[in-house]
């Protein structure tokens, strides 16, 4: 069978050894009554030849899209060394790093992972990573409500243009431990918060706020009014930051008065491609005076018994296989392979590199907009401030539209009308800086087609 | 040396950005950030030789025998990374309308069936991102069950006593009490300890089985009876699958709903932490519960049409529980494995692991060493103790474990199950040759020797390692989780 | 043989109490418990102020491979923390009955120090406990 390496002489030894006639007998304490018949619904093996073309049809079927899709996932270019160093056995096909000496590689990888990401968000530590951003602030919320001490409520307020995907998987995760998430509803006019209607929470009790920059429809808040705000109101203030982004935006660590308590988001743009959504990486980071309360993986410096340095698990007495039922969280894994491509993409662009990516796709986005805005009955939705993604409004049902461009190879965006009420002609697209400027006369002629 | 330190101010790698730099005029300057963030600054071969050099300082299965309890290391098929490293797949964004995702939404759609028909479930969902991830969707499955019956006062987890710790942590996230179970001499659960702890409060009992002793926990059948009679539901944690893969389906054992480790069982790669993956399974009474998404089959003109499920088709969902699908790449890799095996060979993944670790357990057992459960059968891992060797040479278990890795091989999983003192947990899986197991049983001969004639020998272990045994008390007392060049010289 | 100073009341679950005479109490871990437990790499204390029940969780101490709550003996209010173990845990390792007491509780109800062990029960509670382990 494929991947066994037995002869049948191997086998005849082996039995022979522990006594047994047949491999079936070792399953004898097994009761007869519940043994498996044969799988005969599930098909006979194949080669990898054959399965390789089939699945590399499949692959092909779903190819040569263009893409103007963003909405978490994002399109970026990703330096061919990344993979090919990623696609090393050594680091591919390692475990958690249990035993650290036989582990320094994949522990140094952590330890600049979360050297990078605390220094990319201006906090003071980051964890070794977590499953992606949605996942990631469902943690956030839970280590928030361990976190603040003064707040009883176990709730958390969220502003609603934080990427509603985010906020399902993080209702979804905390929810069983009556946590409950409250969204605080934006402007129609800005896509940014409704102030007034975040004013009528001002001195309930609240563990935390949280608020994305960028926001899921692209705009940017006022994020040091808002931590100063959560901070005047007893809550810690949570944000929810785009990796690229922060090349050219203030870091939350420098949000206000005091900056952000803790970040998370997906590090997917940092060499991680869009491969359906996974896997990507969640990062989270947050001040000194709350590590304790950091669930998942953290990786410490230290030295061995000669006083050389080396790296390890650390801080494990939070984590499931000892603190059981009292764990920060039942995480066991972080996002390893992601997480490295995170950190050999990020030194390999630097701050010069990324800052020039975050450029060249806002410059782009900028000119997304302005070419398919010469269309009649296209206009920017929101008068506000934005970065890299923008939300159109359209004299058409967007998912309609974006249906049509899908018949022409091309995603044109995510329809928002399935996540708000009133937006079923709203259109939130993106161009990174693999755009050019073919690609969007390529749309703006597909989409003017559409909507004639 | 950290990558930050080999940077030169002004050094970069030019061809990996954009070549022209754009005004952010646009962007408000309160918002713009002042200072450069603190990134490595050094070039293109620079970090390829950085990493490529780390990556040979890590133990891996594909450089060494890996044999670590529950974790299941065995090959990961290159084909299978090559199959989901395709540019269609890699390119394809996760919100890609379905009529140009048929190629990725027929093979999820595929490794739902394998699965359902592995498991003997009726209904699998593939979202969860790792196997604590699964655990969490089916404990709040059967929170979300009970809860739909109006049966409020269940508010108790059942939980054997040898368990992994994310089952009573996974429980909590749940929002239910943890009550532990005794096991007994023998790796089993103790009916009769069970049979007192049931009652209304009961809303399920977590189990794996084979068990996390290494053994097949044979009174399955009569404790599933005992909890479902008291109006409890069976969960399997999957993470020794791998074990019986072929040879009993945890449907029909009883269990309603499970997950599995695809990373384990699926022969996905470990990556040094993840990503894994952890799709659910469940039997009828929680099919409403899924959480979503998942994948679809209409039949259009004769011709298959794959969709996604969601709420409008699950209404009672416990919902999404990822950003958007779970880890992807890792189903795709699944999928190309099981389709390589196919039903012959994922029951010979069954018959073999437990071959190699039967075998391996007797070899070890015949060079003196101790079993934890001599009367049973191994199934695909097994505990020794080294508890006389810890009590009489002064040689601990982490002792034994540090110097086999200077025999060139990883350690197993030490001090678990918690309830063996001083254990290894031994996991040999179906890819390990038999000279690779004999030459594993040799090496622990010879640490036994080294013990008994020189103890300070293995106490100094390892040797051979880019470090000595390191100070995890100073890592824990004096947190040093970043680099700061503040923090240099 | 861990010390186990006469004086000292105990908890099954190895908090030691040494009785004030203003009416309050210090509370730490006993000498067979730090011993047990190894080098502590953190403390978590309760916070000045708090109101805790006899036998509720008071705190946590942590090694590197082990996590302890400390119970709380008595109920009362919490009127001092040793914030050196903030940045010394292995104070309690050192000097588990001296420097490294936990916190000082004001009782509520000096009764229930009734229900506490005396260092000679809390003596032979420890030595059974060798007892079982040997024959494993």
């Amino acid at each position: 069978m494929p991947y066994v390496p037995h002869t049948d002489e191997d086998v005849r030894i082996m039995l022979d050894t522990i006594g047994v006639a047949s491999i079936d007998a070792l399953f004898d304490e097994i009761p007869a009554e519940i043994r498996a018949k044969p799988l005969l619904e599930i098909p006979s093996g194949r080669t990898e030849m054959d399965v390789t073309r089939l699945v590399g049809e499949r692959a092909a079927a779903d190819g040569n899209v263009i893409n103007f899709l963003g909405a978490g996932a994002y399109e970026h270019h990703i330096p061919a060394a990344v993979w090919d160093i990623i696609s090393r056995g050594e680091f591919m096909t390692a475990y958690t790093p249990y035993q650290a000496e036989a582990s320094q590689g994949t522990l140094q990888v952590i330890y600049e992972f979360q050297s990078l990401m605390a220094h990319l968000t201006a906090m003071d530590v980051s964890n070794a990573s977590l499953y992606d951003g949605g996942s990631a602030l469902a943690e956030a919320a839970l280590m928030a409500v361990r976190a603040n001490r003064k707040s009883q409520s176990g709730r958390v307020l969220v502003l609603e243009n934080v990427n509603p995907f985010y906020c399902d998987a993080a209702r979804n995760i905390v929810g069983n431990q009556h946590i409950e998430i409250v969204k605080v509803p934006f402007d129609a006019t800005t896509g940014n918060v409704d102030q007034a209607a975040l004013d009528a929470y001002a001195g309930q009790d609240f563990a935390a706020l949280v608020v994305a920059m960028p926001s899921f429809f692209g705009t940017l808040e006022d994020v040091h009014a808002l931590t100063d705000w959560a901070h005047a109101n007893r809550m810690l203030m949570v944000a929810v930051v785009n990796p690229t982004a922060l090349a050219v935006l203030t870091p939350p660590g420098e949000w206000g008065q005091k900056g952000a308590d803790i970040v998370v988001g997906e590090g997917q743009p940092l060499g991680v491609p869009l491969s359906s959504g996974g896997p990507y990486v969640g990062f989270i980071c947050c001040r000194n005076e709350i590590v304790r309360q950091l669930p998942g993986r953290i990786i410490g410096r230290t030295v061995d018994l000669e006083g050389k340095r080396g790296f390890t698990l650390t801080l494990q007495a939070r984590e499931q296989h000892i603190r059981r039922s009292k764990a920060t969280s039942n995480i066991c894994t972080n996002q390893g392979l992601a997480m490295a491509a995170a950190t050999i993409y990020l030194s390999l662009l630097g701050a010069e590199g990324l800052a020039r990516v975050a450029q060249a796709c806002h410059a782009n986005t900028r000119k997304l907009i302005a070419s398919l805005s010469e269309i009649p009955g296209v206009s920017v939705a929101h008068q506000s401030a934005f970065f890299h993604e923008a939300v159109l409004r359209l004299p058409k049902n967007a998912a309609e539209v974006v249906a049509a461009l899908a018949e022409q190879r091309i995603a044109g965006g995510l329809a928002l009308g399935e996540f708000f009420p009133d937006h079923e002609n709203a259109l939130l697209v993106c161009a990174t800086e693999m755009r050019n400027d073919a690609d969007i006369a390529r749309y703006q002629a597909a989409l003017r087609q559409i909507l004639a | 040396m950290l990558i930050f330190e080999r940077g030169q101010a002004g050094r970069r790698a030019v061809a990996q950005a954009p070549s022209t730099t754009d005004d952010l005029h646009d962007i408000p300057a309160a918002l713009q950030r002042k200072q450069k963030p603190l990134l490595p600054e050094v070039g293109e071969m620079q970090v390829v030789r950085h990493y490529t050099n780390l990556s040979r300082k890590n133990f891996s299965i594909d450089t060494h025998f890996y044999p670590l309890g529950s974790c299941t290391m065995k090959y990961n098929p290159r084909g299978a990374h090559r199959a989901a490293m395709q540019a269609g797949f890699l390119g394809r964004h996760p919100l890609a309308h379905e009529s140009i995702s048929q190629g990725f939404l027929a093979c999820l759609y595929e490794l739902q069936e394998v699965l359902k028909g592995v498991t003997g479930m009726k209904g699998v969902s593939l979202t969860p991102m790792a196997g604590a991830q699964g655990e969490f969707a089916g404990v709040a499955m059967i929170r979300a069950y009970h809860e739909a019956r109006k049966d409020h006062e269940r508010k108790e987890i059942l939980i054997p006593s040898a368990a992994h710790g994310t089952n009573p942590a996974t429980a909590v996230m749940c929002g239910y009490k943890v009550r532990e179970i005794p096991v007994n001499d023998e790796g089993d659960v103790d009916v009769d300890a069970l049979r007192d702890a049931v009652g209304p409060q009961t809303a399920g009992l977590m189990m794996t089985n084979p068990s996390t002793c290494g053994v097949f926990e044979r009174s399955v059948r009569e404790i599933a009876e005992i909890v479902h009679a008291a109006g409890g539901l069976l969960y399997y944690d999957g993470a020794n699958l791998n074990a019986i893969l072929g040879k009993v389906r945890p449907g029909d054992m009883g269990f309603d709903v499970m997950h599995m480790n695809l990373h384990k069982t699926f022969a996905t790669p470990h990556g040094g932490g993840g990503p894994g993956a952890g799709p659910v399974g469940v039997g009828e009474r929680l099919l409403p519960y899924l959480p979503i998404p998942m994948v679809g089959k209409d039949e259009i003109e004769g011709k298959p049409r794959y969709r996604w499920l969601t709420e409008a088709d699950i209404p009672q969902t416990i919902g999404r529980l990822s950003t958007f699908m779970g880890n992807a790449g890792v189903l795709l890799r699944a999928h190309y494995y099981a389709s390589v095996l196919g039903r012959e060979g994922l029951l010979r993944v069954g018959e073999f692991s437990t071959l190699n670790a039967n075998y391996l357990m007797k070899k070890v057992q015949d060079a003196g060493f101790q079993l934890a459960y001599p009367k049973r059968r191994a199934t695909h891992e097994f505990i020794i103790t080294l508890n006389k060797q810890a009590k009489e040479l002064h040689v601990s278990a982490m002792d034994f474990a540090k110097r086999i890795l200077d025999y060139g091989y990883h350690a197993p999983t030490t001090y678990f199950p918690l309830l063996i003192p001083e254990c290894w947990l031994i996991e040999p899986t179906e890819t390990e040759s038999r000279d690779e197991l004999d030459g594993f049983v040799k090496a622990m001969v010879q640490i036994q020797a080294e013990a008994e004639n020189n103890p300070e020998l293995v106490r100094g272990a390892p040797y051979s390692q880019p470090v000595r045994r390191l100070d995890d008390v100073r890592a824990a007392r004096e947190l040093d989780l970043v680099w700061r060049p503040t923090a240099e010289q | 043989m861990s010390e186990i100073p006469s004086e000292l009341r105990f908890m099954a679950s190895h908090e030691w109490i040494r009785v004030e005479n203003d009416g309050t109490a210090y509370v730490g871990i006993s000498d067979h418990a730090q011993s047990a437990l190894g080098d502590l790499v953190y403390v978590e204390l309760p916070e000045v102020g708090d109101t805790i029940t006899a036998g509720d969780e008071a705190g946590v101490v942590e090694s590197v491979k082990a996590a302890s709550d400390i119970y709380a003996p008595l109920t009362g209010e919490v009127v001092a923390i040793n914030e050196a173990l903030n940045d010394n845990p292995e104070l309690v390792n050192s000097d588990p009955y001296g420097d490294g007491w936990i916190y000082r509780i004001r009782m509520a109800d000096p009764e229930e120090l009734e229900d506490l062990l005396s260092a000679e029960e809390y003596a032979e509670q420890i030595e059974e406990e060798a007892d079982d382990q040997a024959e494993d």
